[in-house]
């Protein structure tokens, strides 16, 4: 294509777009709409799995040792576990240090001691960090099954519940995504098609002198471009500055929930989110110009 | 001005081989299974003539003109044009045949939008000539057609036979080895006709094939040329110096 034939066609569809230019304007917005919403959700999930992956690295197993176990097996015990597959790490805690910690907590040692009859009544424990989350239950019980482990503890109500509520958030804004995405391409299909159906007679004809197909699309497809690329922005605008306030509001009075505030986040779903609108832009004009193509 | 875009190629191969510039045969063609516009119809058209194609109403005039423009393809049968099968034209080649070929119908088909200039440039800008060329050329044209001092009327400010003169003006403007006229002066009075007339003659006369469909036996039988008359689908007449025939 020549570049003088492409002046010609984004002429053509800034016309179009000037001179149906409310109906424009309502198109690029509810397509900003939609991708606000779209955009909204993809964030959410993309930050609840944040929440989810810190929590759940955060998780580990607790396997408490027989009371009377001797150290050189519970140290055996680390090791052979070290090589587990799936087991990141393993930190031996001595009943030492479980009774300095909980003197940290309760008062001194000696009162403790004190109170069970002078006898440290903990038993060595192993903090076992695993891989991957998902695998902690299969883990947990293999360790439990091992010589001189006594009992097992990894909270395994709370991860399993989380796990539950990261896969179905998954699903529904998946779900959600794929849903606003098509609701802007018939949006944007619509209201090109109400330009091509406005210039009907202009294509009949322009088939009748021997425009070749590609002619007659270029300036709706740019049409179509220039709007989802408009409605695109717009809503990455809207999400950028929403993300930020509502992390800032959160990160005041919520402290403990980890929430993504890289600036790249922010960056990449306003670059995809334009780019999407563009792209969906496109593809609904080229949807709506077919039918017309055929003389 | 001679080199325009594209068109060339298209269509230098066989005129020499003495062959007819367009070419039917035994095209049949039917619409929902059972309406035959066409049947069997075989018919060879020389380069330079001037065709008229008559018959009554529902004939298959308006299908024969579709299936040489390859708006349609015969159910049955084989078209040539200037050597190339129609029928087996791929997509894209489609408008490569269309530049070559020009059409106009009764209604005129203008942009109301659109001075006569511009109507007229339109199908050259359509084709990627360039700006320059445009404009010599949509000036030529609009003087063969005796437009040039109304080139910048828009088409509700002409008559019909001013607005069918813009029509052709725009036909004619990629210099198309063939033109058709679809009953071109249907919604013309009989005077403006007969300037019609003489502009599509002259247009054949400078070597132009013009195939015109019409039910107006006057002209017909006045201009004394080649007439194929058509009837119920079927090729009934095809005579050399003829007349309509139907006017009785
Ligand atoms: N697109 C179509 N669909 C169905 N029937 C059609 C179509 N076009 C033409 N016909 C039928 O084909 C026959 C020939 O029509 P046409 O070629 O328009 O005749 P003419 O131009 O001589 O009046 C008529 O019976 C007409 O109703
Ligand atoms: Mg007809």
């Amino acid at each position: 294509m020549k570049l003088r034939t492409f002046g010609l066609f984004l002429r053509q569809a800034a016309l179009s777009l000037w001179r149906n230019a409310w109906m424009s304007l309502a198109a690029a917005i509810s397509v900003a709409v939609t991708l606000f919403i779209l955009g909204t959700f993809v964030l959410l999930i993309l930050n609840i799995n944040f929440i989810a992956n810190t929590l759940q690295s955060s998780v580990e197993i607790a396997a408490f040792l027989e009371v009377d176990a001797p150290r050189s097996e519970a140290r055996a015990l680390q090791e052979r576990l070290k090589n587990f597959p799936g087991i990141a790490d393993v930190v031996l805690v001595t009943k030492e240090e479980g009774l300095k910690t909980l003197a940290q907590q309760f008062g001194s040692e000696e009162e403790l001691l004190k109170a069970t009859g002078g006898v440290n009544p903990l038993p060595d424990y192993l903090r076992i960090k695993v891989q991957d989350p998902a695998q902690i239950g299969e883990i947990a019980q293999a360790v439990q099954s091992m010589p001189g482990v006594d009992e097992v503890n990894y909270g395994q109500a709370v991860v399993e519940r989380l796990l539950a509520v990261v896969r179905w958030v998954r699903y529904l804004g998946a779900g959600i995504v794929v849903l606003l995405g098509a609701g802007s391409l018939l949006l944007l299909m619509i209201t090109i098609r109400l330009a091509v159906y406005a210039r009907r007679r202009e294509i009949n004809i322009m088939k009748y002198v021997g425009a070749t197909d590609w002619f007659i699309r270029w300036p709706f497809l740019l049409e179509g471009f220039f709007l989802g690329l408009l409605g695109g922005a717009l809503a990455a605008a809207a999400v950028a500055a929403g993300y930020s306030s509502l992390v800032n509001k959160i990160s005041l009075s919520l402290v403990f929930v980890p929430l993504l505030r890289d600036g790249y986040i922010l960056w990449y779903s306003g670059l995809g989110l334009t780019a999407g609108g563009a792209a969906i832009g496109a593809a609904g004009s080229l949807l709506a110009v077919h039918r017309f193509l055929k003389v | 001005m001679s080199k325009t875009t594209l068109r060339g190629c298209f269509f230098v191969s066989s005129l020499e081989v003495g062959e007819g510039l367009v070419q039917f045969f035994n095209v049949t063609k039917v619409y929902n299974q059972n309406i035959y516009a066409l049947k069997d119809v075989s018919v060879k058209i020389d380069k330079g003539e001037f065709v008229f194609l008559v018959g009554p109403s529902g004939a298959g005039k308006t299908t024969f003109i579709r299936l040489l423009f390859r708006e349609e393809l015969p159910t049955k049968g084989q078209i040539i044009v200037a050597g190339r099968s129609i029928t087996r034209l791929r997509p894209r080649e489609i408008p490569l045949l269309r530049r070559n070929i020009g059409v106009i119908f009764q209604d005129f088909r203008l942009l109301p939008d659109r001075t006569v200039y511009e109507n007229v440039a339109f199908a050259l800008q359509v084709v990627e000539a360039p700006p320059r060329e445009i404009k010599a050329r949509v000036e030529e044209v609009l003087a063969q057609v005796g437009l040039l001092s109304k080139a910048h009327l828009f088409p509700h400010q002409l008559s019909g036979g001013e607005q069918q003169r813009t029509a052709i003006a725009r036909a004619i403007v990629n210099r198309p080895r063939i033109l058709m006229a679809d009953e071109p002066t249907g919604n013309l009075d009989p005077a403006t006709s007969r300037e019609i007339m003489s502009l599509l003659l002259e247009i054949n006369r400078l070597g132009t094939t013009v195939i015109m469909a019409t039910h107006a036996w006057d002209i017909v039988n006045t201009l004394k040329r080649r007439v194929i008359a058509l009837d119920k689908g079927r090729l009934v007449r095809d005579d050399r110096e003829g007349v309509y025939g139907y006017e009785a």
